[in-house]
């Protein structure tokens, strides 16, 4: 089942090989490990490690109980030692997974973090995905006091800049005929959701990126949930946490059943992104049209990238921004009875 | 039939045993002559057998989750079919991306 980690495409053998130490060092803590050439075997257990994930923006590396992240070359060393804190902090205990120590906290400018291993959410049955868990989790995590976590400096989120981000992957990407519906709807929206103009205050601790990759259960094998990935964590309206499951919802991909479950546990717990009851959507209208937006230009852009057509769900998505751009446009001519 | 208001396709409904056609671009609701009074009525014999439940903001049926002006027509089955199919193609990588 594993993938040999001297087999990787992508990133740079050192990267591997430090991933590789920091790893073999977190899962045997004090066994004291010299440094290691793939593929020379674990000395401490003499087995080998998994490459689970090997994007320009992280590459994470799996050794027995214990995995090792190389985070994206960008990322702002302030606010990612910051973001680490956080997630070791004893306020988080139970919402995030908290890290372990490194030997090199650093390779070719790379932050690197190791954590437990937790068992994910199975991507072939997302009937049996965590909503309500992950509501709870996020419910949890937008309670937390950001003034307890002081003096960490947790950085503002960046819900409207990764849009942004999206939108120049996807006209990098070359003319797609979907892209015109997703530029229509993103034009559309206010200059502070296109991260011209400076965003509301938003003062709650948020995830920044949930999907169904961003949760694990530790201790494996049936540990409680918890969150991962703290690479978006910071500062900001919790509301966008919710947003990727709201766009998900109003595109049709995710049944009611399954949203109202999400929503409604969300809720039970406390959350504060929405009222306590009531139509929720004139908190979330704006973020989870940003979020469809960044969604489809995404698909859009890998699409084109990868030289193939938009898949099924990929397409609903971009059906999603052309119900949106109508309604501009309707909004903007004034209804015509 | 197209809507009046943004042009895009309607589609037929049942509601509570009344047909109502609902555009599935701002999801605005056209209804026929007498089906309100229909509609009326129906909410009166709820209101006497039981208190009636919270009325969902937006004009939609109490039963429906409430949902974007932009949302994808939901449940009545017009997308069931849909929703199944999803599923078993790309629906599970897109929920485990960023």
């Amino acid at each position: 089942m594993t993938t040999s980690a001297t087999g990787t495409s992508g990133t740079g053998p050192s990267v591997v090989r430090a991933l590789t130490a920091a790893a073999r060092h977190a899962a045997h803590p004090g066994a004291g490990h010299p440094p290691v050439a793939p593929p020379v075997l674990c000395d401490a257990c003499g087995r080998d490690e998994t490459v689970l994930a090997d994007r320009p923006d992280a590459t994470v590396v799996r050794h027995e109980s214990a995995v090792a992240k190389a985070h994206a070359p960008a990322t702002d060393p302030a606010g990612h030692r910051a973001r680490l804190a956080v997630a070791a902090h004893p306020l988080l205990t139970g919402i995030l997974l908290p890290p372990l120590p490194v030997p090199t906290p650093q390779v070719s400018g790379r932050p690197v973090t190791a954590w437990p291993y937790g068992v994910p959410v199975d991507p072939d049955r997302p009937d049996e995905a965590p909503w309500e868990e992950a509501a709870t989790l996020l419910a949890r995590l937008h309670a937390v006091p950001p003034a307890a976590l002081a003096p960490l400096a947790v950085p503002p989120t960046r819900g409207p800049l990764k849009a942004a981000q999206a939108l120049s992957r996807m006209r990098a990407a070359g003319r797609h005929p979907a892209g015109a519906d997703v530029e229509r709807a993103w034009a559309g929206l206010p200059a502070w959701a296109r991260g011209e103009a400076p965003a509301p205050e938003g003062g709650s601790l948020c995830h920044g990126d949930l999907h169904l990759g961003q949760l694990v259960r530790h201790p494996v094998p049936d540990g409680p949930w918890l969150l991962i990935d703290v690479d978006d964590l910071g500062l900001g309206d919790a509301a966008w946490d919710l947003a990727r499951p709201a766009a998900w919802y109003a595109a049709g991909l995710l049944a009611p059943d399954e949203w109202q479950r999400f929503l409604g546990a969300y809720r039970s717990a406390g959350g504060s992104a929405v009222p306590p009851d009531g139509d929720p959507w004139p908190r979330l209208d704006i973020p989870a049209r940003v979020l469809t937006v960044q969604t489809a230009a995404l698909a859009v852009a890998k699409s084109a990238e990868q030289g193939r057509d938009l898949d099924e769900v990929e397409a609903t998505m971009i059906e999603s921004c052309a119900r949106i751009a109508t309604l501009i446009t309707e909004l903007a001519t004034g209804p015509s009875s | 039939m197209q809507c009046p208001k943004c042009h895009a396709a309607m589609h037929t409904y049942n509601r509570n045993g009344v047909q109502i056609e609902q555009c599935s671009g701002c999801r605005g609701i056209f209804l026929d002559y007498g089906e309100l009074e229909s509609l009326t009525r129906l909410e009166a014999q709820w209101g006497q057998q039981a208190p009636p439940p919270p009325a969902a903001p937006g004009g939609y049926p109490p039963q429906a989750a409430p949902a974007p002006a932009w949302g994808a027509p939901h449940g009545g089955g017009h997308h069931g079919g849909h929703g199944g199919h999803h599923r078993q193609k790309g629906f599970g990588r897109m929920l485990f991306s960023s």
